[in-house]
């Protein structure tokens, strides 16, 4: 086996997935490390999945300036990767004048940032968002806002990499990297390997890693965020991404639809000391508290999910991307928080074309791919289509998930893909199957037949998310199985 | 092979649309087509493996896959057609039907639709379940359907949240497989089961059941269940600090309640109920005509045998609406769910309605030597005496069409304390 790189980037997180994305149009040796068994696993799967517009962030900021730049990359990416994503505006709404004078100074902070706002009075607001609390005095609109299937975001990142000739390894956690000035060394759990430039993308575990080879003059603190997410019945709740104002402790809790047409509440705000996906009640409630003051009508009987995910928050509050002082080839990215998702491309582009490139020739590759297959989806399809791909494809006909109308064929469809997911998460992930009111009670144990008949593995080896996660783990007594 | 157009579609093939179907023919509808989504009739009756069923419908205890195979045997030798593997994916107000399976995409016209999806299982996000999310939470059906379909256990150190049904059942048939059940966890401080199976299938096997307590923390760290914390509420269903119980466990079953699987009906524009079952007049008949809902994704029962009958009766409005005696543009009285009523079927009474009328509800609590009342807005109109009523168990209770005829205003239901 081949264990000298010419690049190896550690984490597949939306920033790994995105920088791979980015080499793998050149004529380079990438591989891609990652510790869980899937990649958008952590930070990157649980977030608010906003394309920010990038008026908030302090100008002049790595955030401010990767904010702008992916914001306006985005959206065209998302068409060539396929990727769901919706340019639906965000609203950050002032609750008395006193909030009013604050949204004036975001409008001039907006404009030194170059992005697009306009402040509405209380009648254009409740005009845009009749669901919005009528005390609600006026609103900041940024028509540049979005929102994004963050999952297939990376998913189709990563795939675009893979197809173009990146490696990846899943399951495999980076635990020593030593300078060996003409390359470095990088020992896993699995194996050791030899690389030229190390990009760490681990986010949280970036800084315990950048730590081994030079001290940092900064802190890392996880800040986790709970959520409320609500079936997709409410329809027309909310157009916007409907924000309060920026506070200390981030950009506050919100109140916006998903690309799945879902509806997002939240997140907390809160500092922890180690990397904690808890819930807990208490949390929830102020979540609660806080945007049914600014809709009240929000309808939590039709909540489906809560779910918790960790920023790493920055003691200095900006991104840091940048190789090491000490070590010139180890291009260290940490603390990536909000709004890192939307910054991702631009981030990728920046490490690509400013950090990488006086390091190694960059040289574009003649046959790169640029597309990724497109998803075919059932749901989104008219009855005469349907009839059509049917007779063509009969696995597009069986529908595995009843709640969001997900079929077989779209199932088998996302394992056949260069990424290869293979946990329900993964599935869940990708094709949305489980993602509706039953939450999986119903499509699970069919998804885990499918995962075990396409990848040949008993069903006992097929796992939820996380190795050791296995979805059932005995036989019944007597029980005779292949 | 599915034609294009059917006097009466039942989607759904459980005991609620068989059985629907069985009487339907038998009242002489000829063109029947039952959609059912799995590769098998009986729906959930299916992993119901253990006995208890069929004690009212054929007068004897049967299983779970006994009971649904005297319903499918019945439903071939009437000739009734079925399409198995087969999802409805929509049904419109004008009642046509899109179907999908691996032959092919559908349009089907129907004159009538019987709607009999069944129902869900209340799961852990919206319960809020504390702390994290790994795998082997399984809600206690899923985990049934794993242990009796596929034959595989979850997991063997195993602790279940609510006392529902599935939940107690299962509780007996995971000791019967090897596997260590450390107790069950009511938030209620009565269960919320059946009595016979707290005592065949907790009590029976020394299984504790701890009332007035739920589930407060739950340790996955890294996407494993570890094990729970389980703690002690007050009346107003607070958490009591202090009263915590850890539990080393690969396993939680949650049986903590279930719901109508009715999107269908929703998407279609029926308008629905708060239990999100279908809102139905005294026919069984949704807000649109034609379109009848029975069984679980009406309101949840307690008994197979409860789902039969109701699905039979329904039928017969069926057989009346495509014989041409529907009363669309009738005007209706509203039943309304008063003092200690969680919920009352049918949700509303014709004024031309000439039947008797069997009212079904549950109490929100259990309630002893207490009246059942049934007023016209606020004059008693009618008064029934019940030694003991609980939540787990629906109460019918029959007016008839003489008596119905005093309600001018609305029919409230209520229960109180015989004084």
């Amino acid at each position: 086996m081949n264990n000298k790189f010419d690049i190896i980037v550690i984490g597949a997180g939306v920033i790994g997935c995105n920088i791979a994305r980015e080499l793998s149009q050149y004529k380079l040796n990438v591989l891609v490390i990652e510790k869980d068994n899937d990649v958008c696993a952590r930070a990157s799967m649980a977030n608010s999945a906003i394309v920010h517009s990038g008026y908030d962030p302090v100008p002049g900021t790595f955030k401010a300036r990767f904010n702008v730049e992916g914001n306006r990359m985005f959206y065209d990416l998302c068409k060539r990767l396929d990727v769901e994503c919706y340019q639906i505006g965000s609203l950050t709404i002032a609750m008395d004048d006193e909030q009013m004078k604050v949204l004036k100074d975001l409008e001039k902070r907006a404009a030194e940032n170059k992005v697009p706002v306009k402040i509405l009075d209380h009648d254009e607001l409740l005009k845009e968002e009749p669901n919005v609390n009528p005390k609600a005095v006026g609103a900041l609109l940024a028509p540049t806002a979005g929102i994004v299937d963050p999952f297939t975001f990376c998913a189709h990142n990563i795939e675009n990499a893979l197809d173009n000739g990146v490696k990846l390894h899943l399951n495999e956690e980076v635990k020593e990297i030593k300078d060996l000035k003409d390359h470095f060394e990088i020992k896993t759990n699995l194996g050791i390997y030899q690389s030229t430039i190390v990009i760490n993308a681990a986010g949280h575990g970036s800084y315990k890693l950048g730590s081994q080879l030079e001290k940092l003059d900064y802190q890392i603190t996880p800040r986790k965020g709970e959520y409320f997410v609500f079936d997709h019945y409410a329809k027309g709740l909310v157009n916007h991404t409907i924000f309060p104002l920026p506070s200390a402790k981030g950009k506050g809790i919100l109140v916006t639809p998903t690309y799945s047409a879902n509806y997002l509440i939240g997140p907390s705000s809160e500092l922890s000391e180690s990397e904690d996906h808890s819930t807990d009640p208490a949390t929830l409630a102020m979540v609660k508290a806080g945007a049914l003051e600014m809709v009240p009508s929000l309808p939590f009987n039709e909540l489906i999910r809560v779910f918790a995910g960790v920023r790493a928050t920055p003691s200095d509050h900006d991104f840091h991307i940048a190789p090491l002082k000490t070590h010139p080839k180890f291009i260290h990215l940490c603390g990536i928080e909000s709004p890192g998702f939307v910054s991702s491309p631009a981030i990728a582009k920046y490490v690509v074309n400013e950090l990488v490139s006086p390091l190694i020739k960059l040289e574009k590759k003649e046959n790169y791919i640029t597309h990724v297959r497109p998803k075919i989806e059932t749901r989104k399809m008219s009855a005469e289509e349907k009839i059509k791909l049917i007779k063509e494809h009969p696995e597009y006909g069986e529908i595995i998930c009843q709640c969001e109308k997900i079929s077989k064929g779209e199932i088998l469809d996302a394992m056949s893909r260069s990424d290869h997911p293979h946990t329900i998460k993964a599935i869940k992930k990708r094709c949305r199957a489980g993602f509706g009111k039953c939450q999986g009670g119903f499509c699970q144990p069919l998804v885990a037949k499918l995962i075990s008949e396409y990848y040949h593995i008993p069903l006992t080896s097929v796992q939820y998310s996380k190795i050791g996660s296995n979805v059932v783990r005995y036989p019944t007594k007597g029980a005779k199985h292949d | 092979m599915i034609k294009k157009n059917y006097d009466l579609v039942v989607i759904g093939g459980g005991s609620a649309g068989m059985a629907g179907a069985i009487e339907a023919r038998k009242l002489g509808i000829q063109d029947i087509l039952i959609i059912e989504k799995n590769d098998y009739l009986g729906g959930i009756l299916n992993q119901c493996v253990h006995n208890g069923f069929g004690l009212t419908e054929f007068k004897e205890e049967l299983t779970g896959p006994e009971f649904m195979t005297r319903l499918s045997d019945q439903v071939k030798e009437l000739k009734i057609d079925y399409v198995l593997n087969t999802t409805v994916t929509s049904l419109l107000p004008d009642k046509t039907i899109y179907a999908s399976n691996q032959e092919g995409f559908y349009i089907i016209k129907a004159k009538s639709v019987l709607v009999t999806t069944g129902c869900y299982e209340r799961n852990a996000g919206a319960i809020m379940l504390p702390g994290d999310r790994p795998s082997g939470v399984v809600t206690a059906g899923t985990a049934q359907l794993y242990l009796n379909i596929y034959g595989y256990l979850v997991g063997k150190r195993v602790f279940i949240l609510g006392s529902g049904d599935i939940g107690l059942i299962m509780a007996r048939r995971l000791t019967l497989e090897g596997a260590k059940v450390l107790g069950v966890a009511e938030l209620c401080p009565y269960s919320n089961g059946l009595n016979r199976n707290i005592v065949q299938c907790l009590e029976d096997f020394h299984i504790p059941l701890y009332l007035s307590h739920t589930v407060s923390d739950v340790d996955g760290y890294d996407g494993i269940l570890h094990g729970i914390t389980i703690s002690q509420v007050d009346e107003h269903n607070q958490i009591i600090p202090g009263t915590e119980k850890k539990y080393e466990c690969d396993t939680l079953l949650l049986s903590v309640g279930l719901i109508p699987n009715s999107p269908l009906l929703r998407d279609a524009g029926v308008k629905l109920s708060r239990n999100k079952g279908a809102i139905v007049n005294e026919r069984y008949e949704t807000s649109i005509p034609g379109v009848f809902s029975a069984g679980n994704v009406l309101h949840v029962h307690d008994l197979v045998d409860l789902v039969t009958k109701e699905s039979r009766l329904v039928a017969h409005f069926i057989k009346e609406y495509l014989d041409g005696k529907e009363s669309a543009q009738d005007k209706y009285l509203d039943v309304i769910a008063s003092d200690g009523v969680g919920y009352v079927l049918p949700h509303k009474v014709s004024l031309n309605n000439t039947h008797d009328v069997t009212f079904k509800f549950r109490v929100r609590k259990p309630i002893k030597d207490l009246n059942v009342i049934f007023l016209d807005k606020d004059s008693e109109i009618k008064k029934i005496f019940k030694p003991v009523l609980i939540p787990s168990e629906m109460t019918e209770i029959t007016l008839t069409s003489e008596e119905l005829k005093k309600f001018k205003n609305n029919i409230t239901v209520k229960v109180e304390k015989k004084i």
